[in-house]
């Protein structure tokens, strides 16, 4: 009976592997390539045990604390636990990511495109298809885990020794094996591959965030979280098993699950219902604006919610941050006030830099859900009503503009209104008002640039990703890495004053909005004379 | 004053020529059929003509105006179905259908509603829901319901059942007897047949014949049978004869339209008992076009 149902799931995996054979191995060498390449660049960053030590005072601090997780090993800083604390909770995220991505790929996404019903009227059994989407997304995790493990034990640094690089890798395949079967969890309940991705990115989203406020102030709180559950493991360190076992064990049983609810339901149906709905459409719906707001609606609201719980989240350590300030003799030697703003300020700097990054996404997205219209050829019957290529581009860009403004505000104020109940002296409003939105001209950059890119070459418009993912790196972990200036200039993040340490710059604000707008003609220009769909 | 003009159009996705000159006019007040084989350059046509797509050589012009140019202008008198009918997967039927309605301009809230009646479509699900059929009903509903001077419709009933394609035959004719004009490709040749006045056939990317059914008609053969009381003499080497076979029930062959005359006072000197004939079928049209022009079908 069982057997029956599996029946064809090797056939189906090769054909997985045939079709992703590009994609799996650039995943492999990529995730792999960035592990071992950034750790073995700590010896030539940091070659005395002095600095090591320096930096893992800094590493103690909550606000970084909620951002890379919690630091073990203070008192003797090896390389290896540098590597623990610094790359696992990134290294971990990045694996989760490629198993929503995969998974969602071979479930939802085929069966919403009516591949999976060629492949059902076959002789192959109804959880076929399941099983050898997780049997070639487990294969790739251990995968993960032996290249990760090999790679950075070969690298040869004293304290990277083999126990430790062993279950670095392994931590990070668990954790990938676990999100892969939350993932086909979400596939079987929800209709459509954009649900399913959406569910599982905002568990991955509220995993970080349970983590991050766990990893600052409860412990107990923190093991709730697959991320900070496998952070558990102090990798270099102590190298615990326990958290890789419970993360596969949970695996196991979300996984099945999965298998259960696919085996009951029928294709293409999920679990979460759709409602029968208008009949007409409403006053709004009915103009090139109205329907990239009506179609982008849940997701505004979703990323909007999270970017203010995401401010309040940094927000909230700031209370843990004053404490530590005062107990750390070291931090007030290392930074002294000479420049006249408190650490706190600084923080402040540093963390409404990164929310400004987090905020260009959700702003990136509004506007490519009009290539992703084009691909699924919805661009066409738009185009052919009276509408103008330029006023239905310009309809995206108008709605991402007005999310940036909006979603840096709510960013801000969550900040602030987190911050101000931990702190005893609270900034201002308008203290925190004025940091976030300086970082508005970057953002349109962005905007402009993903604007560039699907006026004149839409296939690339994937690249705007890479660029954000670029900038978060060296202006979050520049200085950390001590990564070189010309690395930095070239992210319009960090040509933006950092309010309140900074002095307001406007000329810089001006030349970044001038950058912004001339992308933004150019790549309107380009729309309007490219082929729609090609 | 011709609605829509196709002048010498080249249109090529990088180094593959998927239209290779097509010449075609559609005048005011007539349905025109667009017919060809699969991947035969229809759609990259309708999609050209739209603007959709950039023209790489030729001149398409609507109601007198570039195509390209004035879409936007254009496109407020021009209703549009595509072949295959992508909506969005979480808003309604009628959500879609006002969308379009109200994105064209012009529109009646009471021709809407009877056109839903009449298509028989449940407005209230989402059309992620909808099967195939329903999906293009939905985008028949508002091409109809929009008071357009030019239809395109690229294979707008390959989804619907025979109910619902006679429905869409009455609103093609309501829409021709309004003076309006349509453009019509169509796998289905049977509707094409009934429906359409002028007709053009594709062929990897060129227009291999264009004219009315009867112009067409005579280029190809008519199919007969006879009986006569004496057997047919030379009837084998008349000219214009083909494929004679002998039944129980009499000879039947076809002949060339154009020499139908003289083989008919041929046949009738052995006494005709009894004469059948049918005239081709564009399906014949079809497929004698395909097997002459180039012959590898
Ligand atoms: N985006 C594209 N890139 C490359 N070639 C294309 C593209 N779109 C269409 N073609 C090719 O152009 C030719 C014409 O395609 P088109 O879709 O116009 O055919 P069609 O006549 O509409 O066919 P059908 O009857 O199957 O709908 C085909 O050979 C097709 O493969
Ligand atoms: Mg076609």
């Amino acid at each position: 009976m069982l057997r029956d149902a599996f029946r064809g799931t090797t056939q189906l995996a090769r054909f997985i592997l045939r079709r992703d054979r590009v994609q799996l191995p650039v995943w492999l060498v990529a995730i792999v390539a960035l592990t071992v390449g950034v750790t073995a660049s700590f010896p030539s960053l940091y070659p005395t045990p002095e600095e090591r030590a320096i930096m893992a005072v800094t590493m103690e601090n909550p606000a970084v604390v909620a951002m890379i997780g919690p630091i073990y090993g203070v008192d003797d800083y090896t390389y290896g636990a540098m590597t623990g604390n610094q790359m696992l909770l990134f290294m971990v995220t990045a694996v989760a990511v490629m198993n929503i991505l995969l998974v969602i790929r071979h479930t939802r996404s085929d069966e919403e495109h009516g591949r999976i019903e060629v492949i059902r009227s076959l002789p192959v059994g109804r959880l076929a298809g399941l099983g050898a989407t997780l049997l070639v997304v487990g294969l790739a995790n251990v995968a993960v885990a032996l290249l990760t493990g090999l790679g950075l034990f070969a690298l040869g640094i004293e304290s990277i020794d083999f126990a430790g690089s062993m279950l670095f890798g392994v931590a990070m395949g668990a954790t990938g094996i676990a999100f892969a079967a939350v993932t086909a969890l979400f596939a079987q309940l929800t209709e459509t591959s954009r649900g399913a991705t959406g569910l599982s990115f905002a568990a991955l989203g509220l995993a970080y965030l349970v983590r991050a406020v766990g990893d600052v102030s409860s412990e107990t709180l923190a093991r709730l979280s697959p991320l900070g559950l496998i952070l558990r493991t102090e990798v270099y360190v102590r190298n615990l098993w326990w958290p890789v076992w419970v993360t596969l064990g949970v695996a196991a049983v979300v996984a099945g699950l999965a298998f259960y609810l696919n085996a009951v339901r029928d294709l293409g149906a999920g679990f979460l219902r759709a409602r029968p709905g208008r009949e007409h459409a409403t006053k709004f719906l009915g103009t090139p604006f109205g329907l990239a707001a009506r179609l982008q609606r849940t997701s505004f609201i979703a990323w909007a919610v999270a970017l203010f719980v995401l401010g309040a989240a940094y927000g909230s350590v700031f209370g843990d941050l004053d404490a530590f300030f005062e107990s750390s003799e070291m931090i007030k030697m290392m930074l002294p006030e000479a420049a006249g703003f408190s650490l706190g300020e600084q923080f402040t700097a540093l963390v409404l830099a990164v929310m400004a990054m987090f905020t260009a996404v959700p702003v990136a997205l509004l506007l490519l859900k009009l290539g992703s219209e084009e691909r699924a050829w919805r661009v066409d019957t738009v185009l052919a009503a009276a509408v103008s290529r330029r006023r239905l581009l310009l309809s995206y860009v108008t709605l991402a503009f007005l999310a940036s403004v909006l979603m840096q505000g709510l960013c801000g104020l969550g900040f602030w209104l987190a911050s101000s109940a931990a702190m005893e002296e609270p900034f201002g409003l308008g203290q925190i008002a004025a940091a976030s939105f300086v970082y508005l001209p970057a953002i349109w950059v962005m905007l402009g640039l993903a604007v560039l890119l699907l006026g004149w070459w839409p296939k690339g418009t994937g690249l705007i990703w890479l660029y954000i993912v670029y900038s978060f790196f060296v202006v979050y972990l520049g200085d950390l890495l001590r990564l070189p200036d010309g690395m930095k200039r070239v992210t319009p993040f960090s040509h933006v004053p950092q309010l309140p340490v900074d002095a307001m710059e406007w000329g810089a604000v001006a030349v970044l909005t001038l950058l912004a707008l001339v992308a933004t003609a150019l790549g309107v220009a380009g729309y309007r004379r490219r082929d729609i769909g090609v | 004053m011709a609605v829509l003009e196709i002048r010498n159009l080249v249109k090529r996705y990088g180094n593959f020529t998927a239209l290779d000159g097509i010449d075609l006019e559609v005048k005011q007040g007539e349905v025109y059929g667009f017919i060809g084989p699969n991947g035969a350059g229809k759609t990259t046509t309708i999609r050209v003509v739209l603007g959709i797509l950039r023209a790489d050589a030729g001149e398409v012009r609507i109601f007198g105006k570039d195509a390209w140019r004035h879409a936007v202008e254009l496109h407020k008198r021009i209703a549009y179905v595509p072949g295959d009918v992508n909506l969005w997967p979480n808003l309604t039927g009628g959500e879609v259908i006002d969308l379009f309605v109200r994105l064209r301009g012009k529109s009646s809230a009471a021709r809407r509603d009877e056109l839903v009646r009449r298509f028989d479509l449940d407005t209230s699900k989402k059309c992620g829901t909808y099967s195939k059929g329903n999906r293009q009903k939905v985008a028949l509903v508002a091409a109809f319901a929009s008071d357009a001077d030019l239809y395109i419709l690229d294979e707008p009933t390959s989804g619907l059942d025979p109910l619902m394609e006679r429905v869409f035959q009455e609103c093609i004719a309501e829409v021709k007897a309004a003076g309006k004009s349509v453009l019509l490709s169509s796998h289905i040749l049977s509707e094409v047949e009934r429906l359409c006045d002028r007709v053009s056939i594709i062929r990897q990317g060129k227009i291999i014949e264009t004219g009315t059914l009867e112009d067409l008609r005579h280029l190809t053969r008519t199919n007969v049978r006879v009986q006569t009381s004496r057997p047919i003499e030379g009837l084998r080497e008349l000219k214009g004869v083909h494929n004679v076979v002998e039944t129980e029930r009499g000879v039947t062959f076809q002949v060339d339209t154009d020499e139908l005359g003289s083989v008919i006072s041929h046949v009738s000197r052995f006494g005709i008992l009894d004469l059948q004939s049918a005239p081709p079928t564009l399906e014949d049209l079809f497929m004698h076009h395909y097997k002459n022009a180039g012959g590898e079908l």
